[in-house]
């Protein structure tokens, strides 16, 4: 045993020997330990360097609320994680620690200079500092500020742990393990109510589990042992689920909540692998039950933050859970009764103890328990200064005037090795506030408690403000019943005693002899901001808390401000002469303790990210070399390289093969919707710009489709398949939305219009063959049928039987060449596919991909909805003023076409550009101007689309320009990072303006 | 995340559902004979209480009907869906 390890308990196994590094030193703890527990048994207190100032600090807690203790874990493997509490990790062998934000070592870090010149770094220092001159922030001040902070370091390789997300429904959830939470959890449990239980300790018992003062007495036991008899009995329910090692992340609206789990955490390296790490619960209770406990607070004096000066429930917790002293002469300073519980364990143990107390007196049992032991008590006293930088040495104390505000008389320096801190409990109503609960002030010992309205939860226990024993475990069984409906429980006649704390005294911030200036009273340990930095904030001016908190950063580390918050808030009232509880608090945000991304994704990782949609025909593109680009979900071959061919080379060979023979693309992408219904005609009229009412049965048309405010929304041909029966083909990203949008008109606008939508997108597979040699090939396919223009003009469709199988031929194009899109049951795609390339054969048809695609439409100056417009283009934009009927009485966004400013003409409108030199390809994206030397230039469009030609053998560009339509001939400039291209506007349909191609 | 009692499926998650806004406005039968005006009040605004709320949602990843909710945005209570063309309840 170590020096420190002074007490054997049975919590931890100090027969079975744990060895691990901090800092790349090697020491050993126990089986139960924590890494904190562990570090403190080998003497160990200083655990990490302040994030502004750099000052030593030390492990100050042992839950979630520690603020200084955080380390990196495994440091450079794939398993490495920053910012790891080390009161909160389980001690496994092999364990590697570090601590964080310290160089060139924890010892001696350059850092801590900055606490020399801390008088020059006050709250909003960054802010005020690094503004001017406005070009030295890129080059100098920000990779400075980048080296100096920041906490721990982000892994570089993949996670390679398992992550599991679950599902639970139960009757009654309890949120926490103490005592209050297995009185909650056995009453719903034993009126046959399936209750979850969480604690996210590795045992039940919260801080009961190792209280064995005499004072507190349950039913004639020890309070420990009580409990200890009532969680075996707890164990035997059968409709009890014990989840240890899991946290509440987050407490949602209608009784949602979110529970990590730690599966492998605390495993040793060679036992976690291939293991779920962690699983993320996702539970519906229907009752919730929150007995979350409560987190002592800090006393706030000058220089109270030195290695040794550790929460006085958290030494009791150390020495009686862990059997771990932390110091072997402790001071403990306090305002209220509960530290002298600690005070009581430790001198039982053997260890010196004094206690300074800012109250005059206190009377109860616990007080006067340590004044028989004859412990030294310095009442109405405080510390004004402590000593020693890497560890506490010593601490002066002076006495307090009459009502607090001031010390008087002389100095008294005593000396330690830890200072025990305790001003109080502060309840975790963070859960009873995320759920939407509101919180009341309660003067008397200054503590928010939840305002009871929910009639779906209950706070119980310490969370609930309920902080005596006796009161913890009566209430809670009142409390319980009531909210269960539940006449009798077992602990009805339980008999309770305890101290009861009765003298009551709070001062957020301790008097000093020396000003405030010089003083550093540390609140937020993590951030390093103090007392004067508050008060500097409220001096300048802020005053909501919120405002305050941001611009001191209090509250806005890793730990959220649990230990922070409440004085915060105490020394702004107190300096602006206000009410606490009119102050109101900080907003209390899910996660209650950070969680890891791994449990949010849980398995939706890699190629479960997202679903991806294949069409029939994928292992075709495969097999032939196609390079994919991702529309939406869809995988979409975008070109087809032949040996080394680029990008930019396939798409130039693919685009003159399809104009000058034959090409074939995937087109089963594209949206369908099938409309049937005897007012089909009628709805299509309603949504889209132009007139449907005449389009012949086997007839197709192309439509625009707007949004309410005008804008073009999508784009496709519909086909008319009978009387009443249409195909509404949408482009492939807007399918979906198409439909939602429809549907939406259909049933809250229009329920009077018989008609029926329905997806059958994925239902057919669509081979598109374009190029003049495609009717050829369609004769190949289809022996016969008639492909004259005048038995299958263009702009129609027909039914056809292909090796046995119906499909359907439309005769339209995308592409501005004689062009046919054959439909035909999905299962049947690949087989129809591949014959149309057997087919193709003698005219070399080439597959052509989404690339090649795009330039062939440009170069027709067919617009694509998403690319050539951003959902700011009216079809007026886009000089498609012919697809919009001026007949119909009304069309989905047809009243916006003449709204003020939707008329204005020097909106931005569709246009065609011509570099001059028609080799330069411009960027899509490029922003264009009409003056160079005017500043600041103005920019009056962009280029939407733009490519090398090779069928015109230039380059060509669709862009969107203020008042373009009638700039036409005029000279621009895209102006690009080395040059400005010179460019003229100019139509936008490039290639065959007459549509002779279309039948050729 | 609520729990929405969709009047044709009943009791489901809310990630089931996506909402649509306010709900009870009415698109103009003439819109031609709007002014502009008249025609952005009836496209652009929208109230956003705090309270009480009458809103449009869609159970899209279900029977992908449309109905009207009645539900408290300060607390997310809801109070009342009924089917699209039912009168609103009085809350």
């Amino acid at each position: 045993m170590t020096k420190y390890r002074i007490n054997k308990t049975r919590f931890v196994d100090q027969t079975k020997t744990i060895s691990f590094t901090f800092d790349g030193k090697k020491y050993h703890g126990f089986e139960g330990d924590t890494l904190a527990s562990a570090l403190l048994s080998n003497g160990i207190h200083l655990v990490g360097r302040s994030f502004k100032y750099h000052r030593p600090r030390g492990i100050m807690s042992c839950g979630s609320e520690e603020p200084n203790a955080i380390c990196q874990i495994n440091a450079d493997t794939n398993l490495t994680e920053p910012n790891v509490r080390a009161t909160e990790i389980e001690l496994y062998e092999g364990l590697r620690a570090s601590s964080q934000n310290c160089w060139p070592s924890l010892n001696f870090d350059i850092g801590g200079i900055n606490n020399l010149i801390s008088p020059f770094i006050p709250a909003g220092f960054y802010y005020k500092t690094f503004m001017w001159p406005k070009s030295f922030w890129k080059k100098i001040y920000e990779p400075l500020i980048r080296l100096s902070a920041g906490l721990g370091k982000s892994p570089s390789q993949p996670d390679p742990d398992i992550y599991d997300h679950k599902h639970e429904h139960c009757d009654v959830l309890v949120i926490g393990g103490g005592i209050s939470g297995i009185i909650s959890a056995k009453i719903a449990a034993k009126n046959n109510l399936k209750t979850i239980l969480i604690e996210d300790k590795n045992i039940l018992g919260g801080s009961t589990i190792y209280q064995n003062n005499k004072n507190f007495i349950i039913d004639n036991k020890k309070s420990n042992e009580w409990l200890m008899n009532e969680i075996s009995e707890l164990e035997k329910l059968d409709n009890l689920i014990i989840k240890t090692r899991t946290s509440l992340a987050a407490f949602h609206s209608y009784n949602y909540l979110l529970a990590k789990e730690n599966i492998s955490d605390h495993l040793p390296l060679d036992k976690k692998n291939g293991d779920i790490r962690q699983r993320l619960w996702k539970i519906r209770a229907d009752k919730v039950i929150v007995a979350a406990g409560a987190i002592e607070r800090p006393l706030i004096f000058n220089n109270n933050d030195r290695p040794g000066i550790i929460l006085a429930n958290s030494v009791k917790k150390y020495l009686d859970f862990y059997g771990v002293s932390t110091g072997l002469n402790n001071i403990i300073f306090t305002n209220n009764d509960s530290a002298y519980e600690t005070a009581v364990s430790l001198f039982e143990k053997g260890i010196s103890v004094k206690i300074i107390d800012i109250r005059k007196k206190s009377s109860s049992n616990i007080v006067k328990n340590a004044e028989d032991l004859g412990i030294r008590i310095y009442w109405n006293s405080t510390v004004v200064n402590t000593f020693g930088y890497k560890k506490i040495k010593s601490i002066e104390i002076m006495n307090l005037s009459e009502d607090g505000s001031n010390v008087t008389g002389n100095k008294h320096k005593i000396q330690c090795d830890c200072l025990s801190i305790s001003g109080g409990w502060t309840p975790m109503v963070h859960m009873h506030t995320q759920s939407g609960g509101k919180l009341d002030f309660r003067e008397i010992d200054q503590v928010f408690v939840p305002s009871e309205k929910s009639e779906n939860h209950i706070n119980v226990g310490s969370c609930n403000g309920d902080f005596e024993l006796e009161e913890i475990v009566k209430n809670t069984n009142n409390k319980v019943k009531k909210f269960l409906n539940i006449n009798e429980s077992g602990f009805d006649k339980i008999s309770v005693l305890c101290s009861k704390d009765l003298e009551k005294k709070n001062i957020w911030l301790l008097p000093n002899t020396i000003s405030e200036g010089k003083t550093k009273s540390f609140i937020d340990f993590q951030n390093d901001s103090t007392a004067k930095d508050i008060k500097l904030a409220l001096r300048e001016g802020f005053k909501s808390i919120e405002h305050v908190k941001r611009y001191t950063t209090t509250g806005m580390a890793t730990d959220q401000g649990k230990l922070s918050n409440m004085h915060a808030l105490g020394i702004i009232a107190d300096t602006a002469g206000v009410k606490m509880g009119t102050l109101g608090t900080t907003t209390f945000r899910p996660p209650f303790t950070p969680l890891t991304f791994g449990a949010i994704v849980g398995r939706s990782v890699g190629k479960f990210f997202d679903v991806v949609r294949k069409t029939s025909i994928h292992e075709w593109h495969v097999q032939n070399n196609a390079k994919f680009e991702n529309v939406g979900q869809w995988k979409r071959p975008w070109y087809y390289p032949i040996n080394n061919e680029n990008l930019h080379e396939a798409v130039q060979r693919e685009s003159k093969t399809a104009r000058d023979s034959a090409g074939i693309l995937d087109a089963s992408t594209l949206g369908k919707i099938d409309i049937q219904g005897s007012d089909a005609s009628e709805f299509l009229n309603r949504v889209y710009t132009n007139a449907w009412s005449k389009l012949g049965i086997g007839k197709c048309r192309y439509g625009l489709m707007l949004n309410e405010d005008g804008m073009v929304y999508d784009d496709g041909v519909t086909t008319r398949l009978g009387e009443n029966h249409y195909l509404m083909t949408t482009t492939t990203g807007g399918a979906a939305n198409v439909l939602s949008k429809l549907e939406d008109y259909l049933q809250t606008e229009w329920p009077e219009l018989d008609v029926y939508l329905t997806s059958v997108t994925d239902h057919y597979s669509t081979a598109s063959i374009c190029g003049p040699n495609s009717k050829k090939i369609l004769k190949k396919l289809f022996p016969n049928k008639d492909f004259s223009d005048e038995a299958f003009p263009h702009m129609s469709y027909q039914d056809a039987i292909i090796d046995k199988i119906e499909c359907r031929i439309m005769r339209i194009s995308f592409t501005g060449e004689l062009s046919y899109e054959i439909n035909i049951e999905s299962k049947y795609g690949k087989s129809l596919w591949e014959n149309c390339i057997k087919a193709g054969e003698e005219y070399k048809i080439t597959p052509y991909g989404t690339e090649t695609m795009h330039l062939l439409r440009a170069e027709k100056g067919f617009i694509i909805v998403g690319q050539d417009t951003d959902g700011t283009m009216t079809p007026i934009d886009l000089q498609m003023d012919w697809i919009v009927s001026k007949k119909k009485y009304d069309f989905i966004g047809k009243r916006s076409l003449y709204r003020s400013d939707t008329i204005r003409e020097d909106r931005k409108q569709l246009v065609g550009l011509l570099t001059d030199d028609p080799n330069e390809i411009l960027e899509e994206g490029a922003q264009i101007v009409s003056e160079l030397d005017k500043k600041p230039v103005e920019m009056i469009g962009h280029v939407t689309s733009s490519y090398f030609s090779p069928n015109l053998n230039k380059s060509i560009a669709l862009a969107v320009v203020k008042g373009g339509k009638k700039m036409k001939g005029q000279k621009l400039f895209v102006p690009m990072e080395n040059k400005n291209i010179n460019v003229t506007v100019s139509d936008f349909i490039f290639l065959d303006k007459e549509n002779k191609r279309i039948n050729a | 995340m609520f729990i929405i009692n969709c009047p044709y499926c009943g009791v489901r998650d809310q990630s089931e559902f996506s909402c649509g806004g306010e709900a009870h406005i009415v698109r103009p039968k003439q819109p031609t004979e709007l002014s502009d005006d008249e025609w952005a009040e009836y496209l652009f605004m929208r109230k956003n209480i705090k309270g009480v709320q009458f809103e449009r949602w869609n159970h899209a990843h279900g029977c992908r009907k449309w109905f009207n909710m009645v539900r408290d945005t300060s607390n997310d209570k809801i109070h009342a869906v009924y089917k699209m063309g039912e009168k609103p309840p009085v809350i």
